[in-house]
């Protein structure tokens, strides 16, 4: 009953925010506090560092971008396509990547996304260095204008809120509770008789759409897919955003991705400009040493200690 | 039953609450409210930061100073960010200025992918971009806007002052390295257009990333080109670090090797060894008469460095775009920038000008040829003016679809 008032209280905030907030940088907080569930989906419940999860939301970007501005299909259409192109991807790099574990998982994923991030940079279809430029936000399910930031932010709400529910579930399911097993202890779930790989696998490919879910709403929302998202530092932002919110807690990711958000947006114009990369690197420093358990790990900490 | 209801409650007054905004809230739109604020988006910290970053926003303040501090009865405010050349970064600052800190205007704008990215934000806006750094043509071609005022240069002007006379000299097998983005690929096609009008022949290109450090690859492909040019078709620390590579494989001593867009604090970064003699089209030189000279004095009092044409052109913008708001008593864009397209530019930067329709500011180019060593008497003496190039030989004539 409590759990349920607060998420209540988060919905009324999350639909009021934009009256007060500025709605594109909300929009923007929730396009990265999606690619920081997913990523979580993996690190946080199955125990798998992905180091290359920029590469989902580069191609979810990439192929709704294109799509918008070259096929004149309706945006949700775009954006589950991009979302379905991610977990193609996803499919082909978990595969892979699963047959290893520890440092090496991670190297798999980081060399297999350069790779692709080398692909993009040379490719005629993402517009190399220059990005794609003017995708066309267009209109959502042929109705609804999007070209409003605010009508935009709604979507993206919207957007979030089925990908935050289906994570939710996930983890909350059968399949859940048998990820949670391989990360406690790999051998022991296979003694059980489970397909550790397989369980991986899956994980991965959903893990791998929904940071293309991402991606695909965020080239919608700044109207531009580019390099950036591709690059190897957005798969370490992302493992600072879910590190600083707390790791495998379900609501620490959004945090997370909401303090990092608004630490580049705050410091980016103002006279901290250029050392924007030192402070961030401070704050993780800062994180892993003190709270490794992250805000909301520690939070629920000192709630279950205190009442 | 109670919870449920509860819920139903609240989410239909978060829809109604949400629906409201939504009408209620204001189109993004350049707002018109009397006080000016001038962003400036430059590279702060990377491969073209010398171009037009830290010294841009010098050169802009610079303008707003002598201006008085003052248009319409209120103090000008003057921000500034760093794009990292980066086009998702620099969009989305200049979505954020403009939607939610009302800036009017934005110059600076190094790096054409950056301008490009940026201007899609301003002109659905309508708010005037101020383009001092970036070179390419599309701003006043493919994607002209009626909000676009291109400054300082453009690669037409650069093809046309420094390829041709090296065409008609009989230099006609030419090898491109191009640095691989909109600026690059848009000088290395002006320039081809020019080699084949004047009977030379392109006889290979290679694009190289923005901020290659090692050019070596590069240069032994244009090596094995059998060209008797090799036009550097990049900018920035990129010109300076594929010339020492050339150097270093001793292409310099059987090839000519065209800069074709060279900045000063680059000219001056080059080995005068290597460089001397190499012609180059600059929009500004600062040592050109005593009123750049008076101008660059001052410049480099603040800056520490003398101006590149990118500093002066950002003062020349700054400058023409405040004269014309005093002029018409109002920050709205359309009056602002109808204004600065009647009034002919004029100071120590902008000679000869016109703005024209397609927001092209057409002015008399240099074209220069770099100092011997022998020859400088100091740091800051690096060019020798060869030509003056009136501004209509330099630019290319306007496309009617862009007449506004």
């Amino acid at each position: 009953m409590r759990s349920r008032l607060a998420i209540l209280i988060l919905l009324g905030l999350a639909l009021t925010a934009p009256l007060v907030i500025y709605p594109v940088f909300l929009a923007k907080v929730l396009c990265f506090a999606l690619f920081a569930c997913a990523f979580n989906l993996l690190l946080g419940f199955a125990g798998l560092l992905s180091f290359g999860h920029a590469v989902f939301l580069g191609t979810g970007g990439y192929v709704t971008g294109w799509l918008m501005i070259n096929s004149g299909l309706t945006p949700e259409i775009a954006i589950i396509t991009g979302t379905i192109a991610g977990g193609l991807l996803g499919a082909v790099f978990g595969k892979l990547a699963v047959k290893r574990e520890g440092i090496y998982f991670a190297m798999v994923t980081l060399a297999l996304a350069q790779l692709v991030f080398f692909l993009y940079l040379q490719a005629p279809f993402t517009g190399g260095e220059d990005g794609l430029q003017g995708v066309p936000r267009g209109k959502a399910f042929g109705l609804i204008d999007l070209a409003d930031n605010q009508t935009m932010y709604y979507f993206v709400l919207a957007i979030f809120l089925v990908g935050f529910w289906l994570i939710h579930r996930t983890v909350h399911s059968p399949f859940g509770q048998i990820m949670k097993a391989i990360r406690e202890n790999e051998s022991r779930a296979t003694s059980l008789g489970y397909d550790v790989n397989q369980y991986k696998w899956i994980a991965f490919i959903i893990s791998a759409a929904l940071s293309a879910l991402a991606g695909s709403t965020k080239t919608l929302v700044f109207e531009l897919a580019s390099l950036t998202d591709v690059h190897w530092h957005m798969s370490g932002e992302v493992i600072l955003m879910t590190l600083v919110g707390g790791v495998g807690t379900i609501i620490g990711p959004l945090v997370g991705a909401g303090v990092v958000v608004s630490m580049q947006n705050y410091l980016s114009g103002g006279e901290l400009g250029n050392y924007l990369h030192i402070i961030m690197g401070a704050v993780f420093v800062l994180c892993v040493l003190s709270f490794r358990s992250g805000i909301v790990g520690q939070f629920n900490k000192f709630r279950r200690n205190n009442f | 039953m109670q919870f449920q209801k509860k819920t139903l409650s609240t989410l239909i007054t978060g829809v109604v609450v949400a629906t409201m905004a939504t009408t209620v809230a204001s189109t993004a739109l350049a707002t018109t409210d009397g006080k000016v604020k001038i962003g400036v988006l430059a590279d702060m910290g990377g491969t073209y930061a010398d171009l037009c970053g830290p010294g841009c926003v010098v050169a802009t303040r610079m303008a707003i100073e002598d201006f008085g501090g003052q248009v319409l009865g209120k103090d000008i405010e003057l921000v500034s960010a760093d794009s990292q050349l980066k086009p998702d970064i620099a969009s989305s600052v200049a979505r954020k200025w403009v939607e939610n800190e009302d800036v009017d205007v934005i110059g600076g704008l190094v790096s054409s992918a950056v301008t490009g990215a940026v201007t899609q934000v301003t002109n659905s806006s309508k708010n005037i971009t101020l383009i001092t750094g970036s070179g390419s043509n599309a701003f006043t071609t493919s994607a002209c806007s009626p909000y676009i005022a291109h400054w300082t240069y453009n690669v037409v002007a650069l093809a046309n002052g420094t390829v041709k006379p090296m065409v008609s000299e009989g230099k006609n097998k030419w090898f491109f390295i191009t640095a691989d983005y909109a600026f690059g690929h848009a000088l290395e096609a002006a320039s081809m257009k020019i080699i084949e009008a004047n009977g030379g022949e392109t006889v290979g290109t290679v694009r190289a990333p923005l901020g290659t450090t090692d050019f070596s690859s590069y240069v032994l492909q244009a090596q094995a080109s059998g060209a008797n040019v090799v036009a550097l078709a990049n900018a920035g620390n990129d010109t300076v670090n594929a010339l020492s590579a050339a150097a270093e494989f001793g292409l310099t001593d059987y090839m000519d090797i065209a800069g074709l867009l060279v900045f000063t604090p680059n000219a001056q970064a080059m080995d005068p060894e290597t460089a001397q003699g190499m012609r180059l089209t600059t929009g500004f030189y600062w040592d050109m008469d005593d009123q750049t000279r008076a101008w660059s004095t001052r410049f480099e009092a603040l800056h520490g460095a003398i101006p590149s044409m990118s500093h002066a052109g950002a003062y020349s913008a700054t400058m023409h775009y405040l004269k014309a708001v005093k002029a018409v008593g109002t920050d709205d864009s359309d009056a602002v920038m109808k204004q600065m397209k009647n009034t002919k530019p004029d100071d120590f930067f902008a000679r000869n000008a016109t703005f024209r329709a397609d927001g092209r500011m057409e002015h008399d180019m240099l074209l220069v040829e770099i100092k011997e060593a022998a020859d400088r008497k100091s740091k800051n003496d690096i060019y020798n003016i060869v030509e003056v190039i009136p501004g209509n030989k330099a630019y290319s004539p306007m496309l009617p679809s862009c007449a506004f």
